[in-house]
């Protein structure tokens, strides 16, 4: 199965470096299970969704310019005078939505299915931090603009960090280059965030390299075992990603042509005030969830360490889950909490939206605690206590089972 | 390996989905690129500043002043009689690219020359009253160009070129 080919040229080429055989195994020739569903779309997707984000921005830098006195005229510009400036900058605003929009299904794709589980825990834990580094990258692009919204977000985000003792003023001060958020920090911002989504595909390269060390998961949770358990990435699954692309691109159109500003807010079409704050500040969606648990806590420093916990208690996630069964098809107590975790999630980004007072903040506080204790306290427990359904013996029996729809199903 | 797979069972239905669905990517992904593209050419704001008027009415014989005009230098050149008629004098066969005087002015407008500020070699900007041929000089690489802007001597291969421009009045031009 592995590359082969009559050209001189090419075999000369690969023979002193091996990129077209890499390239053979990683898109044509890799074993992926033959069962893979519609939730294992958004790898890819992402994929594709980072190149364009990195293509959209690299163009976006051609027109913009970062200093607080041009940067916003500078959208206008873009959005106004340059050819297809606005289609551009939609693309790039909407595409960072998309982006998270994809992500976080990936990342529930991997909690129902229990992909962070052994032996793939280094995938899990690179896929944690590649999150990390887009909340980054999301937060500081969302401050070019330089409107009300960015500029407000910017102040109420690095302000996070005066929450640490002793140290926190002077690295607030440090983050900011001055006393305030200004040019400084806009320029910063800007050298950061055409940075970081490198920094991702390298990471990304990192996810990859790790994922085909172990293979991908599967529905069914449990290992290839025999060739007529897998099938090789192409052409089935590049035509399943392909179609999965097209898909997620009508979405994505949808927003870029009708709703371009539906997922923004019209505050920042504001030129920024350092000396007006608007009156309800709320950060984009995707961040929404960690901005309810960040105000739930009726303590500085408490709520800071929460909202960066919410993100740490996934680092070890791996470890917390106690079940030697992974897919929660089988794990028929674990599969009803990880739907109330999933509304739990929303509630809480619905609480992050409102203003925090009566009882959306009551509801805050019980989705907050429910948060960790979903990941402390039942994911360990029900491990212990939880009596998984029957596993297959192979994957190839349990499709060609539910296939046929005959006597028995994958539980039988 | 699709080929094989090509019986009395659909193989010509899967060509066509393979081609359509190909066509469609195809250009699918051209219309994707174009704004790309098209997003480096000059923007709306530039575009609006194509052109420029100036007003010649201070300029005194054996005068030239430097007018911007989409960010490159347009000389506009008051010529003496003496300068005209230097210009005229020019044999055509000693003209690298020729070109007659009464070419590059406006008829029954021979004392106003207007010329691109950009050696035709490499996109200096020439010096005013100067070289052999008392015109233009580049100092970049040493062309020389006579007092109707034309080439002489030097690297450079062409004329100064003459923009697009027309007297409103007596003593207003619009440039491009």
């Amino acid at each position: 199965m592995s590359f082969q080919t009559d050209n001189k040229l090419i075999k000369w080429f690969d023979d002193r470096l091996p990129l077209v055989s890499v390239m053979h195994h990683t898109f044509v020739q890799h074993p992926y299970p033959r069962n893979l569903n519609v939730a294992y779309q958004f790898g890819s997707i992402l994929g594709v969704m980072l190149t364009l984000q990195i293509v959209t921005g690299i163009v976006l830098a051609m027109h913009y310019t970062a200093h607080t006195s041009l940067a916003f005229d500078s959208v206008e510009h873009i959005m106004r005078d340059v050819n297809y400036g606005w289609l551009l900058r939609y693309m790039h605003a909407n595409g960072a939505s998309m982006f998270f929009i994809a992500v976080y299904l990936h990342m529930f794709r991997g909690l129902y299915y229990g992909s962070y589980k052994a032996p793939r825990e280094m995938i899990w834990i690179i896929g944690v931090v590649i999150l990390l580094v887009m909340m980054a990258t999301g937060f500081m692009g969302y401050v070019l603009p330089w409107g009300q919204m960015s500029f407000w977000g910017a102040t109420v985000i690095t302000n996070l960090f005066s929450a640490l003792p002793v140290v926190g003023d002077p690295i607030v001060t440090w983050l900011w280059g001055g006393f305030a958020v200004d040019n400084p920090t806009l320029n910063r911002f800007f050298s950061l965030h055409y940075l970081l989504p490198f920094v991702i595909f390298g990471l990304v390269f990192l996810h990859l390299v790790a994922l085909h060390q172990k293979g991908s998961t599967n529905p069914l949770g449990i290992e290839i075992k025999g060739p007529a358990d897998y099938i090789s990435f192409h052409p089935y699954f590049t035509v399943k990603d392909f179609f999965g692309f097209a898909a997620f691109g009508v979405i994505f159109a949808i927003f870029v042509f009708w709703f371009p500003n539906y997922l923004g807010h019209p505050d920042n079409y504001i030129p920024a005030d350092p000396l007006v704050t608007p009156a309800h500040i709320v950060p984009e969606w995707y961040f929404l969830p960690f901005y309810a648990i960040l105000r739930s806590v009726p303590d500085k420093l408490m709520g800071v360490l929460a909202m960066f916990a919410a993100i740490g208690v996934l680092f070890i996630l791996p470890w917390l889950d106690r079940s030697r069964v992974r897919s929660a098809a089988f794990r028929p107590q674990y599969k009803w909490f990880f739907w109330i975790f999933a509304l739990d999630c929303i509630v809480l980004g619905y609480a992050g939206s409102q203003p925090a007072e009566g009882n959306m903040l009551i509801i805050s506080r019980i989705a907050t605690i429910y948060y960790f204790v979903h990941f402390i306290f039942l994911m360990p427990v029900l491990g212990w206590f939880e009596r998984p359904k029957p596993l297959p013996t192979s994957i190839s029996e349990a499709v060609l089972a539910g296939k046929a729809s005959s006597s028995g199903g994958e539980n039988a | 390996m699709s080929a094989a797979s090509h019986g009395g069972d659909g193989g010509e239905r899967r060509d066509f989905l393979v081609i359509t669905a190909g066509a469609f990517v195809g250009v699918g992904a051209v219309g994707l690129v174009w704004p790309f593209v098209d997003q480096m050419n000059p923007s709306a704001d530039v575009l609006a500043l194509s052109s420029t008027e100036v007003d010649i009415s201070g300029i005194e014989p054996g005068q030239s002043v430097t007018i911007s005009w989409r960010g490159k230098p347009v000389f506009v050149r008051r010529r003496t009689e003496a300068e005209i008629d230097a210009a005229l004098a020019v044999d055509m066969d000693d003209l690298p690219d020729p070109q007659s005087d009464a070419e590059r002015h406006k008829d029954g407008k021979a004392e106003w020359l207007v010329v691109l500020g950009i050696c035709t070699h490499l996109g200096c900007v020439p010096l005013g009253f100067a070289g052999e041929y008392d015109g233009w000089f580049c100092p970049c690489h040493g062309s020389h160009y006579d007092t109707s802007g034309r080439i002489r001597k030097g690297p450079a291969p062409a004329n100064l070129e003459v923009p697009e421009y027309e007297f409103l009045t007596d003593t207003q031009i619009k440039i491009g």
